[in-house]
């Protein structure tokens, strides 16, 4: 990966607490398993920014040496990688991920 | 060319020769498989880091030959 991709990657990884690396968007997912990770997030009613891979090729590879996982989606909180879509509905159903973005300082109300 | 459960299976336990492996094909296609894999290796090492685990054992397969991979880790109670 050239440095020109990784630090664009880096400066998406770090503009927001959330930031959801995904195919398609927030609204218009383009993948079963970047849809399920909206479908948590929006759940716990937390703010996120989705960048979409499937409009930089780049972006789209590079991020798996980034984070060396081979899939996409990818959260990153707080600049840090938390998993793909089997880490994220693993932690939401044990109530890890309601923990640690406490803890983060990230504010999370359940939708009834 | 996707690949066979039998495939999937062989490449963890050369990996991980303590592992039990368990592989679900969800749609015959190949592509589309879950995997639970017990190991003693996983001891001490955070949910990413044992998926990376598995990950490195399908020697770059993971998002290439095989599109998708829901996968479930565990330690055995013993270990």
């Amino acid at each position: 990966m050239d440095d020109q991709t990784r630090s664009k990657i880096s400066s998406e990884v770090n503009s927001g607490d959330v930031v959801l690396f995904m195919k398609g968007t927030p609204v218009f997912p383009q993948c079963g398993f970047s849809a399920a990770v909206v479908q948590v997030l929006n759940h716990l009613n937390v703010p996120f920014k989705g960048v979409n891979v499937l409009d930089d090729m780049a972006i789209r590879e590079g991020i798996k040496e980034y984070s060396s996982w081979p899939t996409i989606p990818q959260l990153y909180v707080k600049g840090e990688f938390v998993g793909g879509c089997d880490i994220i509905r693993e932690m939401f159903e044990t109530g890890e991920l309601t923990e640690m973005l406490s803890t983060h300082g990230i504010d999370v109300q359940i939708q009834a | 060319m996707p690949m066979s459960a039998g495939d999937i299976e062989r490449f963890i336990k050369e990996a991980l020769p303590d592992a039990d492996v368990v592989i679900n094909d969800l749609r015959g296609d190949g592509d589309h498989y879950s995997a639970f894999v017990k190991s003693a290796a996983f001891s001490g090492k955070s949910r990413v880091q044992q998926h990376q685990m598995v990950y490195a054992a399908l020697q770059g397969r993971m998002g290439n030959e095989l599109h998708a991979l829901a996968l479930q880790t565990a330690v055995p109670e013993d270990a």
